[in-house]
């Protein structure tokens, strides 16, 4: 008789029960959607972390030795140690030649713009380099930072005048493309006017700096041919555990992992054969770049978790709503239930199997419905198909059980409070 | 024994009595009308008998329990075993057929048996409506599933709150030939109704009137003047 009267109420009463299941259909394809994205987007930019993401820094060695003895950043030149920028093309002779898809050196200066102290950073921007092989290769932080957005242009390298100015500063200072901006280097007596030709965001401490060409500095602080670090992006291969050996000491290897090291893509070796070709340089990888881009992905991540948990209260609202409703139109239904005998329990049981019934078939319809909005949203946001992730589906099945449970209880207090003499002898 | 015995029942809605003091003894077998105006507490009455409601003072004994005192779970169980009950506005479950409604009452009290409700239609004449929705009945069908519903546990006491107030004269006569029946059968019957040609069946007549029984010689103006018209 219960299954009769179950199916009776959600046959017969269709159109009711299919609203509930719409909405937790609304609730549950948002949660599949955000879930799916969430994990398989995950695993993309992770995965093109550990593809492009390992930077290397190249140091000279003498600011390595005081940075990791006294803690000090000695990228600014105040050690009075540099690389020289003649050196930075025999990164391209090393054994992983390939692997490197961009570098650039980079010399840093404090500076002061009016009255404010600012970083001023001489860079190579796409400079066609020949190297000793006389293979021309196009390089610069145009490569190196191609998450950058531009507004403006990129600064020709022969442009000596020419700056671009990170977004926060450029706000700061309130400079559009096409101004003026003084600049006073250390030691410098005049100042030098540059033009503004593109300002930049990339989302990192550079937004707060000036870049200028690499000679701007040189001439400006009279370092000719000086360079303070070379940045470097490569592809790696992840690391395993003679990576990690080698990465603490490439002398403790035997020979032959010596070998096996040495010609493979890993982030340690590649920085060996750097140390190797410059001279006197220290070469280290840089986890901050692919952290940093940890923490946007993290962010969003924690976006989408938030928007999946605010849709999900969104529809255990509606859905507490309508059950409501649902409820106060059958109290004399109810009422007769337990006039008959039927006892609280007896109807929350009823009520409830009829609600998670709704639930599961809302709950199927909405995972499927979820993975198109997933493939819509990978396509829109991400340009590429999301795949599918089965570790959705017990979150999903929680989340329905979850927001129906929630959505009824409103409902299933005011079953049991129900008096049946008070709702069948209403007029 | 008496299959009823109230003794001295009092119900007060804040502050409203809506019941004063009511003695009130029914025998088994015993046809008895209840009527009195509008809001002068018989609906009140009904509910405390039928056990769906719990009176503020007073002694209720029925068929030798004496449920005064007994908690809201054993009311229920009380009202399921011993009552029978008829609305005026019907209560059918309307997504179950009518055999169906008749079932929910059995599965509530025991077990459901389909064959011994096609037999209880069939008493009140509606085998062939048994698979018909609520909706695909007529009020006067309704009205007659629904004494079908209250006597289909086998009830000591039928009680019936204006069953004929929402039916027109055919179906009213329809309704109150089959309480007629059940009477000679033996059942007890307690009816409340604002008609005295509905009264006039009955064995016995008593009037409420604020809450309180009128006395036996108003009772017999009211029922004789209604007899009359
Ligand atoms: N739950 C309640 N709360 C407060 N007052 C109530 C409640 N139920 C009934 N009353 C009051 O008790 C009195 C008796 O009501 P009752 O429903 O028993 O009258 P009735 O004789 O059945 O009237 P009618 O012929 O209109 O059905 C009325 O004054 C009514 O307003
Ligand atoms: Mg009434």
């Amino acid at each position: 008789m219960f299954w009769e009267m179950l199916k009776g109420a959600l046959v017969r009463q269709s159109r009711k029960m299919f609203m509930v299941a719409l909405t937790i259909a609304l609730g549950v394809s948002l949660t599949t959607a955000m879930l799916n994205v969430m994990l398989d987007v995950g695993d993309k930019v992770n995965r093109e972390l550990k593809a492009y993401g390992a930077n290397i820094t190249v140091i000279p060695r003498a600011a390595s030795v005081l940075r990791d003895v006294y803690g000090i950043e000695a990228s600014s030149g105040k050690t009075g140690q540099y690389l020289q920028e003649a050196d930075v093309g025999k990164l391209k002779t090393i054994f992983w030649a390939n692997n490197i898809v961009a570098f650039s050196p980079l010399l840093e200066t404090k500076a002061t713009v009016g009255s404010d102290d600012i970083t001023v950073v001489g860079t190579w921007f796409n400079r066609q380099l020949e190297l000793p092989t006389g293979e021309v290769v196009a390089t610069g932080i145009k490569e190196l930072k191609s998450w950058w957005t531009v507004e403006g242009n990129w600064i020709n390298d022969a442009d000596i005048k020419g700056a671009m100015v990170g977004s926060t500063l450029a706000r700061k200072l309130n400079l559009r493309i096409g101004d003026s901006v003084e600049v006073a280097l250390p030691g410098g007596v005049q100042r030098e006017t540059l033009t503004v030709q593109g300002i930049f965001n990339s989302g990192g401490a550079e937004d707060d700096q000036i870049f200028v060409t690499l000679p701007f500095v040189q001439q400006g602080l009279n370092l000719p041919g000086k360079i303070g670090k070379i940045e470097v992006s490569a592809i790696t291969t992840p690391e395993n555990e003679l990576a990690r050996k080698a990465a603490h000491d490439p002398k403790s290897l035997s020979l032959k992992e010596w070998e096996t090291w040495y010609c493979t893509a890993y982030v340690s070796s590649i920085a060996y054969q750097i140390e190797e070709a410059v001279g006197d340089s220290r070469a280290k990888p840089v986890r901050q770049v692919a952290e940093s881009e940890g923490t946007i992905l993290q962010k969003t991540q924690l976006l989408m978790l938030l928007i999946t948990g605010l849709s999900l209260a969104g529809s255990a609202l509606g859905i507490s709503n309508l059950l409501m409703a649902n409820i106060m139109e059958r109290s004399r239904e109810f009422g007769l239930l337990k006039a008959l005998g039927a006892t609280d329990r007896d109807v929350l049981l009823l009520t409830l199997t009829e609600i998670m019934t709704t639930g599961l078939f809302g709950g199927i319809a909405g995972y499927f419905l979820g993975l198109g909005f997933a493939q819509i949203i990978g396509h829109n946001v991400f340009g590429t198909a999301v795949a599918i992730n089965a570790m959705v589906i017990p979150w999903v099945i929680i989340s329905v059980i979850l927001i129906t449970l929630v959505g009824s209880l409103p409902a299933m207090r005011m079953l049991l409070s129900l008096r049946p003499a008070a709702v069948l002898h209403g007029r | 024994m008496s299959l009823l015995e109230l003794h001295d029942v009092s119900m007060i809605y804040g502050s409203v009595k809506a019941l004063q003091g009511i003695d009130l003894t029914v025998e088994k077998g015993e046809w008895l009308a209840l009527m009195g105006p509008s809001g002068s507490g018989k609906t009140t009455l009904m509910n405390i008998i039928g056990c769906m409601d719990k009176a503020s003072t007073g002694s209720i004994v029925l068929d030798g329990v004496d449920f005064t005192d007994v908690t809201a779970g054993n009311l229920t169980m009380l009202r399921r075993d011993k009552i029978g009950l008829v609305f005026q506005q019907f209560h059918l479950i309307p997504y179950l057929t009518a055999v169906e409604n008749l079932m929910v009452a059995q599965y509530y009290h025991s077990m459901p048996d389909e064959q011994e409700a096609l037999l209880a239609l069939e008493r009140v004449g509606l085998k062939e409506r048994a698979r018909h929705l609520p909706s695909q009945l007529s009020g006067g069908e309704q009205q007659r599933v629904c004494i079908a519903r209250a006597l289909i546990n086998y009830p000591m006491l039928i009680l019936a709150d204006e069953p004929t107030g929402n039916l027109d004269e055919t179906n009213a006569k329809l309704v109150l030939e089959f309480f007629q029946q059940l009477h000679r059968e033996g059942h007890t019957i307690i009816m409340v109704t604002h008609d005295p040609k509905v009264a006039e069946l009955a064995e016995r007549c008593i009037v409420l009137e604020h809450g309180r029984i009128a006395n036996r010689k108003d009772r017999r103006i009211v029922c004789r003047e209604e007899e009359v018209s």
